[in-house]
């Protein structure tokens, strides 16, 4: 799947001056993304989405991005004026964040905020930006298209809230998604459901996804190749088939303390960190 | 040990539990699986007095519960919830919160017993003169698993106690329940959304939608996929990741 490459990461750093002094949230990540999905595994802390921040230039102002590559085709991510970025973000790469009922807009129509993301790239006059919008939900597989392009998020579902944000997001036609743990505060079988619509569009329109999640077999099931972070570093990378044959102690103590329906109530193998791991 | 019979709640109009029947042993450990909206953390809301307009009858050892909880109802059965940044006040110490509901049920003898609840549940003397933002999320969850334990209940009554945490400390506070079920002899009702942790933990377990309970089964037929009712099925395909064939085989159940 993967041809030359659409991103390239090389070394990337991320560092955050806080009154306890410097945190290294991202140590030294490199990664070449071509039309493919890879999937940023790891827990709480890990850099996960601390690196997917960092793409979009999206780190928060105490932090700082360090790199020794950080391009998208020709363009230089690490150094591009605010204005450069409105041309690169939603337009050639976006973001999907977790929770709809933080990332949508309460006081906006569902309708008037895909309209204002499409109309932000596209020249086009209100009737077809309002045409396309319809369309874009009903791509989402909203059953009544018109009636939540005028509800507000507070009158959606979250799994409707979520297909509304991807239907956001996916409007302008990005090369590249990021998504942050898109489906984690969704109930499992809408998860499901979520990721089968953002399976098909990115299929059918040919972008590449950075699936970023805490859940190893769910990111397994869907990606084609797996990053595994610890405290800021890649330690494993894997194709998605493979993890069975993952051999870094943490890649395998996370799937080990999974509980399983195998009707075992013994106690399950706890994941004894070592020092060494964070070294990268 | 609890005995739910025909229990029903509404939330005004909204018929949130249907004729619900529970039975837990002493020392059993029965789990409640639903997706959100099922009404799962309903039935232990309402067992613990936090929801107003219910009927049917529930016996906690033995004993048929009214309208309010008594103190000595408390002393029995002790709730943990999910939230770990939520259910700690974020200005008590540690000590003052486990040292509260000793107060508030006259126990005396309040500084043996933070320490012996801490100890309970894996955290050392250190921790209790913090707050709760100096902890971890699985070290919050074990402060609030003490805060129940030191009233010395026979009952923990858990929702989703390990939903907000990283699957390797899920691991570690799901090995202390299971200890503390085994060493103290305590009955649990686990409500989950993970089919897999429910299946982990309990030897029954009830299956949810709509307020109703669709499916029963034990961990074995669980582990065995043997369910009957399709949503049952549905939800049991879907904790197996993501299969484009299996979501197009989805029905909504709403």
């Amino acid at each position: 799947m993967s041809n030359e490459p659409l991103l390239t990461v090389k070394n990337l750093e991320v560092t955050f001056n806080t009154p306890k002094g410097e945190v290294n949230a991202v140590r030294g990540v490199s990664f070449n993304l071509g039309r493919e999905r890879l999937g940023i595994v790891g827990e709480s802390g890990s850099g996960k989405s601390q690196t997917g921040r960092a793409i979009l230039g999206l780190t928060a102002a105490n932090g700082r991005i360090t790199a020794d590559q950080l391009t998208f085709h020709d363009v230089d991510l690490a150094n591009l004026t605010p204005k450069q970025w409105r041309k690169v973000r939603g337009a050639r790469i976006s973001m999907i964040m977790q929770d709809p009922k933080y990332s949508l807009n309460p006081v906006m129509t569902i309708g008037d905020q895909i309209i204002e993301a499409y109309r932000e790239h596209h020249k086009v006059n209100a009737k077809e930006a309002r045409h396309r919008a319809i369309d874009m939900l009903e791509a989402v597989k909203i059953r009544d298209p018109e009636r939540v392009f005028n509800s507000y998020p507070h009158e959606v579902s979250g799994g409707m809230g979520q297909r509304v944000m991807i239907a956001m997001m996916l409007i302008p036609d990005p090369e590249l998604i990021i998504a942050d743990e898109p489906t984690s505060a969704l109930d499992v079988t809408v998860q499901l459901q979520v990721m089968a619509i953002l399976d098909d569009l990115v299929r059918d329109r040919g972008m590449a996804l950075i699936f970023i999640s805490h859940d190893l077999q769910l990111v397994s099931s869907f990606c084609d190749r797996v990053l595994v972070m610890y405290q800021g570093h890649v330690v494993e990378e894997l194709a998605a088939s493979a993890l069975h044959e993952a051999k870094h102690p943490y890649t395998k103590g996370l799937l080990n303390c999974l509980p399983k329906m195998d009707g075992d109530h013994g106690d399950l193998p706890i994941l004894e960190r070592e020092a060494s791991w964070a070294e990268g | 040990m609890i005995e739910i019979s025909k229990l029903n709640a509404w939330f005004d109009d909204h018929h949130v539990l249907k004729d619900v029947d529970i039975s837990v042993p002493a020392n059993g450990s029965f789990g409640l699986v639903g997706e959100s909206g099922s009404g799962k953390s309903t039935v232990l809301r309402t067992i613990t007095g936090l929801v107003d307009d219910w009927e049917g009858n529930i016996l906690v050892n033995s004993k048929e519960l009214g309208a309010k909880r008594d103190k000595a109802f408390y002393r029995l059965a002790q709730m943990v919830f999910q939230d770990p940044f939520g259910s700690l006040h974020p200005r008590h110490t540690i000590d003052r919160i486990l040292t509260e509901p000793v107060n508030i049920h006259g126990l005396g003898n309040s500084d043996a017993r933070v320490v012996e609840a801490l100890n309970q549940v894996g955290l050392d003397n250190s921790f209790r003169f913090r707050y709760p933002h100096q902890l971890s999320g699985g070290q919050r969850q074990r402060v609030a698993i003490a805060r129940a334990l030191i009233l010395e209940p026979k009952i923990l009554l858990l929702d989703e106690p390990t939903s907000a945490l990283d699957v390797s400390i899920q691991a570690e506070v799901l090995n202390l329940l299971s200890r503390l079920r085994r060493e103290l002899g305590l009955t649990y009702i686990m409500v989950s959304h993970d089919l897999a942790v429910v299946a982990h933990m309990c030897d029954d377990i009830a299956i949810m939608n709509h307020g109703r309970i669709v499916e029963r089964a034990t961990a074995e037929q669980l582990a065995e996929g043997k369910l009957e009712h399709p949503y049952s099925q549905q939800l049991y395909k879907a904790a197996g990741g993501y299969d484009r064939a299996v979501v197009d085989s989805f029905v909504d159940w709403d």
